[in-house]
């Protein structure tokens, strides 16, 4: 945990080192335009912060920042300096030295360890392309709306990621029998002591199943600051609710782990829909797990204007929650039938699977939808779903053209 | 950097932290190998529309978020005073605001008032 004081404290000791390494400064606020998101009250700042491209701005303290939805058709793995941005709390780590780093791993283990990053790049990588996808992703296109980040299509993002196995991690320190969840907390933290610290947990077989990772690199690169630097869970096919940023406290309990952030905060409806009728409220509630299945295209946007003649390229991403895309399918008729896309190159089973498809297009208005199945079949709602806190949104998208 | 609204405190806290480091940014004397980030945020630019009461909340609620937060939620009949009644809640008793009870209620108007 990095205290307020130490940081001031250790601002002034730190003096000669950070002089050292990479400044990443901005003094103005950069707002150099805005964007306005297809619901109400959806204008927001293009917004210009270090190590990032213009990004569709939410909240700036803490910093959320949403990734402009053209990003995802330039290719499956979404760039470092587009990648979405979500803190819960304004206190976040903004001097960080590298060397002095430790991850701590503690509570039921044998051997409670502080391992270094350089002690952590010592074990034997491991490297993963997975989605990252905010549980809130999508939430500002929810009917009825609901209160939360009121956000657009852009709080996902898909990265290369290399690291350490967290069972290695653990094996290394011991896990104790009656072992139960291992809980996960970064350098970020509240400003108040009575708002609850940002803490997650998975379940210990979960924990050591191999490929959740630490992971120390994004894209080939250190990760950006705002993604987490220098360390960060992964949890592949996960929701990024789990992917803990700035991680440097791993704790064994055996117990099932309470906090506000598991036991309150990020819950979903207890059944196989994750939804109920709207406005209601659920009986029973789990913690939000793996992603749902979606997909866009993203080469043509809503009210888009096509050649009539000849074929039309659309392409787009499809992705889940870790089972892997096994088939998108295309209508340009709202539905009423549906063409099998050809699917891209597959990069993993937690990874975007980008797809293509030529239509012909008659002159005259289009609605075009795509829907992505599973390998274990699951697929997307034709009308979209419904639960209080607009998580997990993943409705058949639909974009109207006109071919002329 | 100028963070306007915010309690003694924070601007305290923080305010000194990032004047370190901006202070910082430009020395050069530095054991080798050690590789510190320092991150600069950019300033916050959004600010609350003018109304009764609305030094409570800024006073209140930007301590720890800033304004679009609040500028950004849903708008419309079904999102006044129930709405923010119940955000008000939940900066209290969830993430632990302290805000007394007359001061909850006057921020609760001027912001369904307002947005």
């Amino acid at each position: 945990m990095l205290d307020r004081r130490k940081l001031i404290k250790g601002a002034g000791a730190g003096i000669w080192a950070l002089g050292a390494g990479a400044t990443f400064g901005t003094t103005k606020a950069l707002a150099l335009d805005t964007v306005t998101m297809p619901f109400e009250n959806g204008e927001r700042p293009l917004v210009k912060y270090p190590q990032k491209r213009p990004m569709i701005g939410l909240t700036s303290r803490p910093p959320q920042l949403e990734t402009p939805f053209s990003v995802f058709d330039e290719g499956a793995i979404t760039p470092n300096d587009a990648f979405f941005v979500r803190y819960h709390l304004a206190g976040i780590p903004l001097n960080i030295d590298p060397d002095r780093f430790a991850v701590e791993i503690k509570g039921k283990v044998d051997k409670p360890t502080k391992l270094s990053l350089q002690e952590l790049k010592q074990f034997d990588a491991i490297e993963t392309v997975a989605v990252n996808q905010c549980s809130g992703n999508s939430r500002g296109f929810v009917t009825p709306r609901v209160a939360g980040g009121q956000l657009g299509n852009g709080a996902m993002g898909n990265a290369r990621w290399k690291g350490v196995p967290l069972k290695a991690v653990l094996d290394k320190a011991g896990v104790q029998r009656g072992a139960r969840q291992v809980t996960f907390n970064g350098m970020d933290e509240p400003i108040s002591d009575k708002t609850p610290d940002f803490i997650k947990a998975l379940d210990i077989d979960h924990a050591r199943d191999g490929e959740v990772m630490l992971a120390y690199a994004m894209n080939g690169q250190d990760l950006p600051v705002l993604n987490g630097f220098p360390l960060r869970l992964v949890v592949p096919g996960y929701y990024g609710t789990y992917w803990v940023k700035h991680l440097n406290e791993i704790t064994v309990v055996d117990d099932v782990f309470d906090g506000f952030w598991m036991k309150s905060a990020y819950r979903i409806p207890d059944n196989a829909c994750a939804c109920v009728p709207a406005g209601t409220a659920p009986k029973a509630t789990i913690p939000i797990n793996r992603l749902g299945v979606r997909s866009f295209i993203t080469n043509v946007t809503d009210g888009a204007k096509l050649k009539a003649a000849g074929d039309t390229l659309l392409k787009g991403i499809a992705f889940d929650g870790g089972y892997g895309i096994t088939e998108v399918a295309v209508s340009t008729d709202g539905g009423r039938t549906w063409t099998d896309a050809v699917l891209g190159e597959d990069l993993g089973k937690c990874s975007f699977r980008e797809w293509r498809l030529p239509v012909k297009l008659a002159a005259g208005k289009h609605e075009l939808k795509v829907r992505a199945v599973n390998r274990i079949g699951q697929s997307q709602p034709t009308d979209a779903l419904w639960n209080p806190p607009g998580y997990m949104r993943n409705v058949v998208e639909t974009v109207r053209v006109t071919a002329a | 950097m100028t963070r306007p609204y915010l309690p003694a405190p924070y601007l305290a806290a923080v305010g000194a932290a990032l004047t370190l480091t901006a202070g910082m940014a430009g020395l050069a004397l530095l054991p080798v190998g050690a590789k510190p980030i320092s991150y600069d945020l950019p300033e916050e630019t959004a600010t609350l529309k003018p109304g009764p009461n609305v030094e409570l909340a800024q006073g209140n609620c930007m301590g720890c978020h800033s304004v679009d937060y609040i500028i950004t939620q849903p708008r419309g009949p079904q999102f006044k005073k129930d709405f923010w009644q119940a955000e008000v809640t939940k900066m209290i008793k969830v993430y632990g605001a302290p805000i007394d009870d007359s001061d909850a209620s006057k921020i609760v108007d001027y912001l369904a008032a307002t947005y």
